[in-house]
C-alpha cells in the first residue's frame, strides 16, 4: 500500500519535474531567438527540413481530404437540395479545423519525430556537450534555429492544405458531381469571414507550430542518450503532439468560436 | 555554395507558397474583397421583427449589394429592433423615403435587407432614420394566421 503511494508520488514528482524543465527550456530557446535574425542563414537551413520537406505529404494529405469531403458532403447536401452550399461546407470545415488540426498531426509525425531524432543523436553521439566544450551554446546554435523554423513553416502549411484541399473539393465537386462552379465559389465567399474564421485558423495553427516544435525539441534534448532512449523520446513526441493538438483545438475552438 | 543556394532557393519558393496560399483563403475563399477601406456612411432603420437578421448580413438594392447590417439592439421605448445599415459611400442617393424590408433569400436562407427607392429629391444622409419598413416574415406565424383563419372559415 505505502509502495504503491510511493510510485504514484514518484510519478508526480517526475512529471513535474519535467514539466518545469520543459518550461525553463523554453525560456532558453526563446533568449536565443533574437540572435537569430543576425544569422538568418541557419534558420533557412531549418526552414528547408522541417518546412520544405514537408510540403509534399501536407499537399497531397490536404488533396485528398478535400476530395474525401466533398464527396461525402455532396452525398447529404443533395437530399436537401442543398449541393450548392458544398463550398460553404469543405471551406468551413477546412480552414476552421482540418487544416490545422490534421496539418499538426502531419507536422509532429513528419518534422516532429525527424527534430526529436536528430537532436536525441546528437545528445547521445555527444556532439551537444562538443558544442559546449567549445564554447558554442548549444541552445543557441542548434535549437533555436529549429524552433523558429517550424514555428514559422506550420502556418504556411496550414494554409497550402487549406488552400490545396479547396481547389480538390472544387475539382470534385465540379468536375465529378457537377456543382455549379459560380454557386459553389460565391456561397464560399458569402459564407467565410476572412477574421472569424481565416484568421483564426492561422491563430490555431500557429500555436500548434509553437507546441509542436517545442515538445519535439524538449523530447530530444531531454532523451536519455541511448539508442533505445531516443527512439522511446519519439514515440513520445507523436504521441504528445497529438495529445496536445487535440486537446488545444478544443479549448480553442471553445474561446474563438463560442460566441455566436 | 552550390547547396546553400538551391536551398536557399527552395525555401524562398515555400515560404511564397505558403502566403499563396494564404493569399488564396483570403481573396477566393472569404470575404475579405468585400471589405475594403470603403467605411460608408449609417443609416438607421427599425423594425417591428427582425426574424433571423444577424450583423454582417448583406444589404441590397435590386438585388445589388449596397452594404450590410453593422449593429442590432433593441430600442428599449418603442421595444422594436434598432438595426444599423452600412451602406457604401458610393452609394450615396438614397431619397429620403426610401423604404427597408427584411427578406428570405430562397425558403430557408439567411436573410436580408431590401431596400427599395423612393421619390422624394433629398437623399439620406449619415444617421438619418429610414422611416419606411417592412418586418421579417416569421413562417409561423403566417402559418398559424392560415390555420386560425381556415378554421374560422369552416364554422361558417
Amino acid at each position: 500500500m505505502i509502495g504503491l503511494i510511493r510510485s504514484l508520488g514518484r510519478w508526480g514528482l517526475n512529471t513535474f519535474e519535467r514539466l518545469g524543465r520543459g518550461h525553463l527550456f523554453l525560456v532558453q530557446i526563446l533568449a536565443g531567438v533574437p540572435g537569430l535574425f543576425l544569422r538568418f542563414s541557419l534558420v533557412v537551413q531549418q526552414l528547408y527540413s522541417v518546412g520544405v520537406l514537408s510540403v509534399l505529404i501536407i499537399a497531397i494529405s490536404g488533396l485528398f481530404v478535400g476530395m474525401v469531403l466533398s464527396l461525402q458532403g455532396y452525398y447529404v447536401l443533395v437530399d436537401f437540395g442543398a449541393e450548392e452550399s458544398l463550398g460553404v461546407m469543405v471551406s468551413l470545415s477546412l480552414v476552421r479545423e482540418l487544416g490545422p488540426v490534421v496539418t499538426g498531426l502531419l507536422f509532429a509525425g513528419r518534422a516532429g519525430s525527424a527534430l526529436t531524432a536528430e537532436i536525441g543523436l546528437m545528445k547521445s553521439t555527444e556532439q551537444l556537450s562538443g558544442m559546449e566544450m567549445m564554447a558554442v551554446d548549444p541552445i543557441r546554435r542548434v535549437i533555436s534555429p529549429r524552433f523558429l523554423a517550424g514555428f514559422i513553416s506550420m502556418p504556411l502549411l496550414a494554409a497550402m492544405f487549406s488552400a490545396v484541399g479547396i481547389i480538390g473539393a472544387f475539382m470534385v465537386g465540379h468536375g465529378l458531381l457537377g456543382v455549379d462552379d459560380g454557386a459553389f465559389w460565391s456561397q464560399m465567399q458569402v459564407k467565410t469571414d476572412w477574421y472569424d474564421d481565416i484568421l483564426n485558423g492561422v491563430i490555431k495553427s500557429v500555436v500548434f507550430g509553437f507546441v509542436v516544435t517545442w515538445i519535439a525539441l524538449y523530447e530530444g534534448y531531454d532523451a536519455i542518450p541511448t539508442s533505445e532512449g531516443v527512439g522511446r523520446a519519439t514515440t513520445r513526441t507523436v504521441v504528445h503532439s497529438a495529445f496536445a493538438i487535440l486537446g488545444l483545438d478544443f479549448v480553442l475552438t471553445a474561446l474563438m468560436f463560442g460566441e455566436d | 555554395m552550390l547547396q546553400k543556394k538551391s536551398t536557399e532557393i527552395t525555401v524562398g519558393m515555400f515560404v511564397a507558397a505558403g502566403i499563396a496560399a494564404l493569399f488564396m483563403l483570403a481573396m477566393k475563399v472569404s470575404n475579405l474583397a468585400d471589405f475594403t477601406d470603403d467605411t460608408g456612411y449609417e443609416v438607421i432603420a427599425e423594425f417591428e421583427n427582425i426574424g433571423g437578421l444577424k450583423v454582417r448580413s448583406p444589404v441590397t438594392m435590386a438585388g445589388v449589394r449596397v452594404g450590410r447590417v453593422a449593429d442590432i439592439t433593441l430600442n428599449p421605448e418603442s421595444y422594436n429592433a434598432k438595426v444599423t445599415i452600412n451602406v457604401y459611400s458610393n452609394v450615396d442617393n438614397l431619397p429620403t423615403d426610401t423604404s427597408a424590408s427584411i427578406f428570405t433569400a430562397g425558403l430557408l436562407g439567411e436573410q436580408y435587407i431590401g431596400l427599395e427607392a423612393g421619390a422624394e429629391e433629398e437623399y439620406l444622409q449619415d444617421g438619418d432614420l429610414v422611416e419606411l419598413t417592412q418586418p421579417a416574415l416569421v413562417l409561423e406565424q403566417v402559418i398559424g394566421q392560415f390555420l386560425f383563419s381556415k378554421a374560422e372559415g369552416d364554422e361558417e
